[in-house]
């Protein structure tokens, strides 16, 4: 008999972090560890499915592990849609239906310089990486959001590495972010490190754009739609190297920035 | 109880497969399950040669179902003759093949590949996509293209059984049914999907790339029930049931209005061990509605 790696496990806590708005709530939803074995690797993500959705929602909702050990699994969401909003109601005893952790992961690099580009929500797998990297003293983050700095877990990260932030407010701050961006991946290329980044497609395209350019050693963590999460749905698909459609759920969703198309 | 079916000539231990495009390739689900205790699983559906399927977005969540429009993305049938199904324990579980192709002499020569594979269990012949520009729907609406393309995969098929997949966007899925049994198909599955739409008001856009897509899930199993009940009573060949399953209770309704065996599709994403589920909790539900043996329940729907 195979090994279920689907199981039910109990909410500990979901609440909204600092003071966001209705609706656009960034909230830590923090789960009983699954006692995944071997464990799991920062990068990779998890599908939930509240155990009392009814049919009216299909499937389960991927999300980049934030982080796990024995007193609980984290994950940080945006309410943007009707499955975020439902998740939001979740309380403390109530059961989620959890399937991981899925996919592959970053890498870490041993006496390499590493910088960490997260954009918006795309901060979560690096509170996970930066807990299990052997060497924080190495890694650096630029953090680039929206919403304020206490919406999001980036106090505790600020006190382990180097951390740098801008907010973007209104649409001509974008072309900063852009410049700072090509900048440090420029200077991190040029020093042999590595780059792993996390957010939204045009974040991650601007590095993409500024990876090849430069040469740098990048690793690109997507966020696709999905199904299944398992790789059997192929709704999740991206533009490889070679221009062929690939899962991002199983051969992702961490893709080094050479071996991925982000042309439109 | 026991519940295992003979499905044209198929001995298996129970009535429960996977659909095919929701159960990858079996083996993505070996974590969440014994694959043996099912009983088959249809592959995802395989073309000649590599196909590389749709644009992104290729699915969208709806009301109790979703939108695809995937394209038939898949590796071709050497890849899968290669590398998948050595993989998969096909002497203790039927493994099916999914056949796509554009017209019936190359669903003929995809059938003669697939003829002398050993590890697979029978050819299901997709006659009804409706996410591809060639090919695709146009046959499943045309009774005549149903017979060719039935009679050139059985042709070619060798011993292996031939089942027919229909697509329910048709005004009578009883001339449909009747073609494929005049073709000579062994056995048929329907539903395909429903073709349907979905957009977005405020980009005002489709919310699939392709615009349309196939819509499956439980929203569609009244349909899907309908259609089986109407087929079975047009044909003398067996019925694969298929459409919105998500519980042992659905798999009992569709053994009920006459289907032999049943797939279980989009429930797969509702949680991937949910096939199991529902394949250890089949007696059980057996048991409790009275059921003194599944070939007596099944088709025994009082009307």
């Amino acid at each position: 008999m195979s090994a279920n790696n689907c199981r039910a496990v109990k909410v500990i806590s979901n609440k909204p972090l600092g003071l966001s708005s209705p609706g656009e709530e960034i909230v830590e939803l923090k789960l009983e560890y699954p006692d995944w074995k071997p464990g799991w690797r920062a990068g990779q993500f998890v599908m939930i499915r509240p155990v009392s959705w009814p049919l009216d929602l299909i499937w389960g909702r991927p999300f980049s592990i934030c982080n796990a050990d024995e007193t609980g699994l984290t994950i940080l969401f945006q309410v943007v849609g009707r499955g975020t909003a439902r998740l939001l109601e979740l309380k403390e005893g109530d059961e989620v239906n959890i399937w991981g952790p899925l996919g592959n992961f970053f890498s870490k690099p041993q006496n390499r310089p590493v910088l960490m580009l997260a954009g918006g929500m795309g901060l979560a797998p690096f509170c996970g990486y930066v807990d299990t990297h052997p060497q924080p003293e190495n890694l650096k983050l630029f953090f680039a959001h929206r919403p304020p700095l206490e919406n999001y877990p980036y106090k505790g990260l600020a006190g382990k590495v180097d951390v740098e932030d801008i907010r973007e407010t209104k649409p001509e701050d974008i072309p900063a972010i852009i410049a700072r961006v090509e900048e440090l991946v420029k200077e991190y290329a040029d020093n042999d490190g590595l780059i792993v980044a996390c957010g939204p497609h045009p974040f991650l395209k601007t590095i993409w754009n500024a990876a090849n350019k430069y040469g740098a050693d990048a690793e690109l963590s997507l966020e696709n739609r999905m199904a299944c999460g398992v790789g059997a749905c192929l709704g999740c698909v991206c533009k490889d190297g070679d221009d062929h459609h690939t899962q991002v759920c199983t051969t992702g969703p961490i893709f080094k920035a050479n071996n991925l198309s982000l042309e439109d | 109880m026991d519940v295992s079916v003979d499905f044209a000539g198929l001995k298996l231990k129970n009535p429960i497969l996977t659909a095919s495009g929701t159960f990858g390739f079996g083996l993505e689900f070996k974590r969440y399950g014994d694959l043996e205790s099912l009983g088959g699983i249809v592959v995802k559906g395989l073309s000649l040669k590599p196909r590389e399927g749709n644009p992104m977005p290729r699915i969208a969540e709806t009301p109790c179902g979703m939108l695809n429009a995937i394209g038939i993305q898949n590796p071709g049938v050497e890849e899968f003759i290669n590398k998948k199904l050595p993989k998969l324990p096909w002497k203790t579980l039927p493994v099916l093949a999914n056949l796509y192709a554009t017209d019936a002499e190359e669903f003929g020569e995809l059938a003669g590949v697939l003829a002398g594979e050993e590890g697979v269990a029978a050819l299901e012949v997709n006659v009804s996509c409706p996410n591809v520009k060639e090919g695709g729907i146009a046959f499943g609406q045309d009774p005549k293209q149903i017979t060719k393309v039935a009679e050139a995969v059985k042709k070619n098929a060798g011993n292996k059984p031939v089942i027919i997949k229909l697509s329910p966007n048709v005004t009578d899925i009883t001339v449909c049914a009747k073609a494929a049994e005049d073709g000579g198909a062994d056995a048929l599955s329907l539903i395909n999907t429903l073709s349907g739409m979905a957009v977005d008001i405020e980009r005002r856009t489709p919310r699939l790339a392709n615009v349309i897509g196939g819509l499956s899930g439980p929203a569609v199993k009244p349909v899907a029930l309908r259609c089986v009940y109407q087929a079975v009573n047009a044909v003398k060949i067996p019925v694969m049931g298929l459409g919105g399953i998500s519980s042992a209770e659905d798999v009992a309704e569709f053994l009920l209005v006459g289907a032999t065996a049943v797939q279980i599709g989009t429930a797969n994403f509702i949680s991937p061990d949910t096939a199991f589920k529902i394949a250890e909790e089949l007696p059980k539900v057996l048991e409790r509605v009275k059921a003194e043996s599944i070939d007596e329940f099944i088709g025994s729907l009082k009307v």
